[in-house]
């Protein structure tokens, strides 16, 4: 089955289907001890407050830089790790708080698969045990007995059921990861969470292994998380994409849509960091957002806007107030006051604060005059649409704008 | 920093009176609750055929007819601040740090201590200048010539160190250095009366103690500079196009004796609680001689002493470890 | 950039062994090999190639293709440290009219971190821990300078400026960890350029860093050969990064170059199956794709037991296309296949052309 048929199969969510994943303002703060008595003096943000849901049979990829939560979103969602807040139900049931023995019906649906295909196998069990485990754990007696489930999955993801009784020494980095994730599908998962599943593995053997990922899919209807910081591959293998940035998701939205307009500054700079593998568009690294510095500490993350400090746009509301998650497009959810390719939400707000005046000074002048253009464009269509259609009721985010631009 | 060796010490004192607390039930509780008396128990401090007034008078000496945790605070408070023992006619005054006086010759045990300890000072002091330099040299040879006749033979010599027994070596030594050839002395004379008398007799000592620690070190150092000079970072030296020995000493071995600064700590924190069977050995009138001599007479004070000065310096010895360890290492980051 | 290959010698017929070449840098048949108990591991078996002044060179392949062997080999790095002791070298490596595999080790050393530099993949692990950043820029600069602290130090701080480090004077006195990820590198750059050298070698330099920070460090090292006009090599297994910055492009498999020309002739025109398998496994963020990644099957070669023939041939879907089967009992030739553009395959250019116009590019 070709790519595009399984994105076509994918159904547009209707308003009666429930999502598979809800996941409703989910923090993780690690704490920091300090001084004689260990009190606590600060805590390290990794995921602040994330809203979003996770559609049956969907590929949500998540990406962002290093630190940014993305792995520890993972972590919690899977619930390898303890939430500090928020709420995270599947298919319906509230886990957020579940204990140990409540969690167990919940590995079952849920599978990780991580990126060290190294790390996470065991040296000293063959094969054959590391896939059977699932079963074991679970105490599930899978039709035919395990062996030969086992070397069913084995086949499944493309090894040969004579590799059974072998060790995980005797394979290459692409067929560890092959183990892997036969033993993520060994309990037949309805979720599979993926953290970086293929960048320790060699250009050849990542399509290979992305390939595999793709077809199992469509041959078992799972769904897939997808954790990279690869903005190639996400793309590839993603329905929807979530942008992270320090602990907060700023942009959320169907691929194509992120891919070719996307809204939040930060989604723009990162697209355009990518080395592009055409050396003719050499000429059009103009278009390249240099972000200044590095992204900041997640132990005391900027006021506002966390992105306002390395942001071109930034402006004082930046500082000040923090833009929610809005649907500002339908299947486009921005975190921004000034999102690219729409019209600004704080058109009224012009101070500059310093930080953007140097960030600016690292973005192309193109750059700056196409944003510019686009948001003013839109603007001006906003503005038509709702003459045309004043003063029947417009989209909420019209709305919104026209409130704030009419202060 | 300063919050730090704060909390360190504190903690070190709780440390202390944990190993004082078990030491005194050991020795206080254990008998009695094997149903012993406490006129049984002052019997045996003094010997064959006591009169019922000797016994009654050590029981009230040593408060042996009071509660635990009375006697237990007693001892504390002598190590504090000192205490005074009513013998009937006489009293004695004995100063802080009192551990007591010792049952069988009647002497204060904290003199004793402080007499011993320059000797077993400069044992231990002595034998790990010799093992560091010893210990450390051939491990790094060996590490820089992996699989190399000097390497296989280092490593051979080390093994044989690390497996002969100090009575066996040192026996030996003297025996034959000694003894036979008469190169060695073989009664301490400290350090301030002679210093070249000091280092011959304690130079068999010393010798005997090192073969065994050099032998840990060398394989220790051996390890430690084979996985630093596969290190990026010995890759980067190298490619400044720094001398290879400069790559080795100031890159390499910085780097690979970081960690053997914490299990040299240790080891002389232990060797000066006493190196038991090198004294005895060597008939060196140290602490480990001191402690064999009081365990034997099932002597409670100088036992209980010789413990906590033991375990003082262990734990003395572990916090320089920590704070030499920041300063070498500037990740490390005490707070 | 298509100016630049046209004029740039910097691939072309290596000129025969024993005199000393016109290239800058000129590499010919080169083979590191290190005996192990599995037998001869052979690293690299067999590299020519040249480099100009002001040129970059990408070299690509997968882990274990023998890309950063090369790159030690001619630093000179393989020979020190233990695995060195018994490494088999042969071949010319010439550097600005020197010969560096019979140089003595002094010779060369002497020419490291002066004439050639480089830097590293994990900039973290590549600095030492427990010294500042700024005495091991000191360190580098006072190995081939005979200058005073003061003056060396005041050079760390002219470079770290260089590179782009905020409050260079008090940043030198950092130690490496307290630096991010993208300074370290920025660092890393300021100690190899600190002698100005004229060769600097960037084996995987922004592999272990975030995408925003790449782009600074490719911008970065792109600036900095502008300004001092020396040559790059640059290995990497990110095609992308190599579209973005290099002249010509070596592409390296089982320890032998199997094809090497320039960049738009890597990219438009790939000659060989290996190239056209790596082109066709990469997702692309710059177009939509709507087929299945195209994977190359199989595993890489074992270096200890490299196939016989032609080292791709188990892995390559064209391997029963040539007669004779040449390609499991003959080794490819690298052959000239237009300008200055070199393949190492059995495959008739008639059919190659025919299965890359047909088969391959509709599919990218």
């Amino acid at each position: 089955m070709s790519e595009t048929e399984t994105r076509a199969a994918v159904p547009a969510p209707r308003a009666e289907e429930k999502p598979l994943l809800k996941v409703e303002g989910l923090v993780k703060h690690f704490p920091l001890k300090k001084g004689l008595l260990q009190r606590q003096v600060g805590a390290v943000k990794a995921v602040d407050g994330i809203d979003f849901e996770v559609r049956r049979g969907e590929t949500l990829g998540v990406v962002g830089e290093s630190g940014c939560g993305k792995s520890t979103m993972g972590r919690l969602i899977t619930r390898l790790l303890e939430p500090s807040g928020g709420r995270i139900e599947f298919d319906g049931q509230d886990i957020t708080h579940l204990n140990t023995s409540g969690m167990r019906p919940l590995r079952r649906d849920v599978q990780m698969i991580f990126q060290d295909p190294y790390g996470s196998l065991n040296p000293r069990h063959t094969i054959g045990t590391i896939v059977s485990a699932p079963f074991k754990l679970q105490g599930v007696e899978p039709e035919g007995g395990v062996k030969k489930e086992v070397q069913r999955l084995l086949e499944l993801v493309g090894l040969s059921p004579e590799h059974y009784n072998r060790y995980p020494h005797e394979f290459s980095g692409g067929q560890r990861q092959r183990i892997g994730i036969a033993r993520a599908l060994a309990l037949k998962p309805r979720m599979v969470v993926a953290d970086e599943p293929v960048s320790a593995l060699d250009v050849s053997i990542q399509a290979q292994v992305v390939n595999l990922m793709d077809d199992l899919q469509d041959e078992l209807g799972l769904t897939y998380v997808i954790i990279a910081h690869d903005l190639s591959v996400v793309r590839h293998v993603s329905d929807r994409i979530a942008v992270m940035y320090l602990g907060k998701i700023v942009e959320l939205a169907d691929r194509d849509a992120l891919y070719q307009s996307p809204m939040h500054p930060y989604t723009k700079a990162l697209l355009s960091a990518v080395p592009i593998p055409d050396p003719r568009r050499r000429g059009a690294k103009s278009e390249r957002i240099l972000l200044k510095g590095d992204v900041p500490s997640p132990i005391s993350p900027p006021s506002g806007c966390r992105f306002h400090t390395r942001c071109w746009k930034a402006t004082e509301v930046c500082r000040t107030t923090e833009p929610p998650l809005a649907e500002l497009k339908p299947g486009q959810r921005v975190a921004c006051h000034h999102p690219e390719n729409f019209e600004d939400q704080q058109p009224q707000d012009v101070v500059l604060l310093t930080a953007a005046k140097e960030a600016g000074e690292l973005v192309p002048d193109e750059v700056l005059a196409q944003s510019a253009e686009t948001s003013a464009a839109v603007a001006a269509e906003v503005e038509a649409a709702e003459k045309a259609e004043a003063p029947a009721e417009g989209p909420a985010e019209t709305e919104v704008a026209k409130e704030t631009g009419d202060k | 920093m300063i919050s730090y060796i704060i909390r360190r010490t504190i903690a070190a004192v709780i440390l202390l009176l944990v190993v004082t607390a078990v030491t005194f039930g050991i020795f206080f509780i254990l008998p009695k609750l094997a149903g012993q008396t406490a006129d049984q128990l002052a019997q045996q401090y003094i010997g064959k055929n006591p009169t019922p007034e000797d016994i009654a008078a050590v029981k009230a000496n040593l408060g042996l007819d009071q509660p635990v945790y009375v006697q237990y605070w007693e001892f504390i408070k002598g190590i504090v601040s000192g205490a005074t023992y009513d013998l009937g006619p006489t009293t004695v005054q004995c100063n802080a740090p009192c551990f007591g006086y010792s049952f069988k010759d009647h002497l204060e045990v904290w003199p004793q201590l402080t007499e011993r300890l320059p000797v077993t000072l400069s044992l231990a002091v002595g034998a790990a200048v010799l093992w560091l330099v010893g210990g450390i040299a051939a491990g790094v040879v060996s590490a820089l010539k992996p699989g190399s006749f000097f390497d296989r033979s280092a490593m051979g010599v080390a093994l044989a160190g690390v497996s002969l027994p100090m009575f066996f070596t040192g026996q030996l030594a003297l025996l034959l250095f000694s003894y036979e050839l008469e190169i060695f002395g073989r009664t301490y004379v400290p350090f301030t009366e002679n210093p070249s008398q000091w280092a011959n007799t304690l130079f068999l000592p010393w010798c005997s103690l090192a073969l065994l620690y050099s032998a840990i070190y060398a394989r220790l150092t051996r390890s430690g500079m084979l996985e630093t000079m596969n290190e990026d970072f010995i890759r980067t030296a190298r490619a400044k196009g720094l001398r290879e020995r400069k790559v080795v000493v100031r890159h390499g071995l910085r780097a690979a004796l970081t960690p053997l600064v914490t299990v040299f700590g240790m080891d002389i924190g232990l060797l000066l609680g006493g190196a038991v069977i090198t004294e005895t050995v060597f008939s060196l009138h140290g602490i480990g001689e001191y402690a064999v001599q009081s365990i034997t007479a099932n002597d409670l004070p100088p036992i209980l002493g010789v413990t906590l000065l033991a375990a003082f310096f262990v734990v003395f010895m572990n916090l320089v470890v920590d704070l030499l360890y920041a300063t070498i290492d500037p990740r490390v980051r005490l707070s | 950039m298509t100016e630049l290959s046209k004029t740039g010698a910097a691939v072309g017929e290596p000129v025969r062994s024993g005199d000393a070449p016109d290239a800058f840098l000129e590499v010919r048949d080169l083979k590191v090999h290190f005996p192990t108990d599995d037998g001869l591991v052979k690293s690299v078996d067999g590299l020519s190639f040249q480099l100009e002044k002001g040129k970059t060179l990408g070299i690509v392949g997968e882990s274990g293709s023998g890309k950063s062997v090369t790159s030690l080999a001619i630093m000179g790095l393989h020979r020190l440290g233990a695995r060195g002791k018994n490494v088999r070298m042969s071949g010319e490596i010439w550097l600005e009219g020197k010969e560096l595999v019979s140089a003595s080790p002094d010779e060369v050393r002497r020419l490291r971190g002066r004439e050639m530099a480089m830097i590293f993949q994990d900039p973290l692990s590549a600095m030492h821990p427990y010294y500042t950043v700024g005495s091991q820029i000191v360190e580098a600069y006072r190995v081939h300078n005979d200058v005073d602290k003061k003056t060396a130090r005041r050079r760390a701080v002219e470079l770290l400026d260089r590179v782009g480090i905020p409050e260079p004077d008090k940043r030198v006195n950092n130690y490496p960890h307290e630096f991010s990820g993208g300074m370290r590198q920025r660092a890393m750059i300021a100690m190899a350029l600190v002698n100005n050298p004229e060769l600097l070698i960037a084996d995987e330099p922004t592999t272990a860093l975030d995408v925003t920070v790449q782009a600074q460090i490719l911008d970065l090292i792109r600036d900095l050969q502008k300004e001092f006009g020396s040559a790059v090599i640059i290995i990497t297994h990110d095609l992308g990064v190599v579209a973005e910055i290099a002249d010509d492009i070596l592409v390296m498999y089982g320890g032998r170059c199997v094809e090497r020309g320039p960049v738009d002739d890597i990219f438009y025109q790939p000659q060989h199956p290996y190239t056209w398998g790596l082109l066709g496994s990469m997702p692309r963020i710059d177009r939509e794709q709507t087929d299945r990644l195209i994977p190359v099957k199989g595993q890489p070669p074992s270096l200890i037991n490299v196939p016989a023939g032609c080292a791709f041939n188990p892995r390559c879907p064209y391997a029963d296309v040539p007669k004779d089967n040449v390609t499991r009992t003959e080794r490819p030739d690298l052959r000239e296949v237009g300008g200055r553009h070199f393949t190492a395959c059995h495959l008739s250019q008639e059919d190659r052309t025919r299965i890359w116009n047909e088969e391959i590019a509709p599919k990218l």
